[in-house]
């Protein structure tokens, strides 16, 4: 049995859990804890203090995983580790906490430094009526204009099939660039 | 009590905090990633600060200033080096080559200089000598600690936010198209654009530079903010890690799994 991973990261509360949950045919693995801290606790009632871990079979010969970062800064250590090893990473941004966007760029430009892998951005909770313009996060994330921002909505599987399929393209790309392997 | 600890754990800023407040007097020594740091206090104000083994005799802080001709700093090294720094400032004053001001106020920058140095350590073990004082043979000043430590407040903050926008400094910066025209720089922003290249990581730059962490990042930070320069591997670099974990080397077969991971994904 082949293995393959993906990283799904981003800022706390970005949408990572519901991200993997929508494709993954296991439920993911998740630790429920209680909020430790008064400001995440007035932004979710619950949160996974653990890796979230969803997995794909692809056939009886391969299987892709996704792992999802903790998403609490207190959990940045995990970062690297989980990284070791993909095929490429997503970048998470809540389109609604324009806060985050800050946090979200310093995880990309920590992922970026770990490994010279292709990702994509994805801008979730853009059906929601707050939700940051997609240009406008470009240039609010510092984004150029190569890399990938794409709209999301995590709890709907078609919209995470299309991320993860523009990761998956941007795979191939590098690799028939002849830079990938 | 043991004033004892990690920077980790406790600021810079805090530490100075507290012996402001607790009007303390004695000498904080700071274990740092690569030189030890003494700063002496008297009744809670700054009083005297070495790091390493720098040369922070009178002579040398005058000269650093420009307050003493290279040939004056020789002879009073040559002729003079027996002396200590009080009995060569009186013998300066008397002399009429400074001012008890100048020497007063070149020691004050020289020794916050060090304060502000420190306020970049964010590992080190640090503990407080109550009975320390500073060395006789040297000139004390008396610095309130208040404004250095709003100052360490604020480039507390900045050293995070900074740190979080530039995480890496083995990073490289290329040009965006944005040209570089009419752009006005500072001496210190153009000998950083000078050395901009995918082949010089930041952390180089910094150091043909003599420039501090918090300095590169500050530069850098700017001219990334006005879409000049991006972030970028370095030309040649070896990844830190592993490449991605295809299970198998042939190109040919990672392509095939790629497009099976595409047909996959597509049918769900």
């Amino acid at each position: 049995m082949q293995t393959v991973k993906m990283v799904v990261t981003g800022p706390f509360s970005a949408g990572k859990t519901e991200f993997i949950q929508s494709v993954s045919e296991i439920d993911v693995v998740s630790t429920e804890r209680k909020i430790s801290s008064r400001e995440e606790r007035n932004v979710k009632e619950s949160t996974t203090v653990a890796m979230d871990f969803g997995r794909i079979t692809v056939d009886e010969d391969l299987v892709l995983y996704l792992f999802g970062t903790p998403g609490q800064k207190r959990f940045d250590f995990m970062w690297e580790i989980l990284s070791e090893g993909m095929l490429g990473f997503i970048v998470l941004v809540d389109s609604t906490r324009p806060e985050t966007f800050r946090e979200a760029r310093s995880i990309l430009e920590t992922f970026r430094a770990y490994a010279p892998t292709p990702y994509v951005v994805a801008a979730n909770k853009q059906d929601k009526k707050d939700a940051w313009e997609i240009d406008d996060m470009r240039h609010a994330l510092r984004l150029d204009a190569k890399t990938k921002l794409l709209p999301c909505t995590a709890t709907d599987r078609a919209s995470v099939k299309s991320i993860l399929l523009e990761l998956l393209y941007s795979i191939l790309a590098e690799m028939e660039s002849g830079n990938g392997g | 009590m043991a004033l004892r600890g990690n920077l980790r754990d406790f600021t810079v800023t805090q530490l100075l905090n507290l012996i402001n407040l607790a009007s303390k007097t004695g000498t904080l020594v700071v274990d740092g990633p690569s030189e030890q740091a003494q700063i002496a206090f008297r009744e809670g104000k700054l009083a005297y600060a070495r790091v390493g083994q720098e040369d922070n005799r009178l002579a040398t802080v005058l000269h650093k200033a420009n307050k003493l001709s290279v040939n004056q700093y020789r002879t009073i090294v040559e002729r003079a080096g027996h002396m200590s720094d009080k009995e060569l400032g009186l013998a300066l004053i008397n002399a009429g080559y400074v001012s008890q001001e100048d020497i007063l106020l070149n020691l004050q920058g020289y020794f916050t200089d060090i304060i502000r140095r420190l306020f970049t350590w964010v590992e080190g073990i640090f503990h407080f000598e109550a009975e320390m004082l500073p060395p006789d043979d040297r000139i004390n000043v008396r610095i309130d600690l208040e404004n250095l430590i709003i100052e360490g407040s604020r480039q507390l903050r900045e050293w995070e936010q900074l740190q979080d926008e530039i995480p890496s400094l083995d990073m490289a910066l290329k040009f965006t198209e944005r040209p570089l025209k009419n752009v006005n720089l500072s001496v210190e922003e153009w000998r950083v654009v000078s050395y901009i290249n995918p082949k010089n990581t930041i952390r180089q730059i910094a150091a043909t530079n003599k420039m501090n962490d918090l300095e590169i990042r500050r530069i850098v930070y700017g001219l990334l903010q006005a879409g000049l320069i991006e972030v970028t591997r370095p030309e040649g670099a070896k990844s830190p890690m592993p490449q991605r974990s295809f299970p198998t080397e042939n190109k040919e077969e990672q392509k095939s799994l790629v497009n099976k991971l595409i047909g996959r994904i597509r049918s769900l």
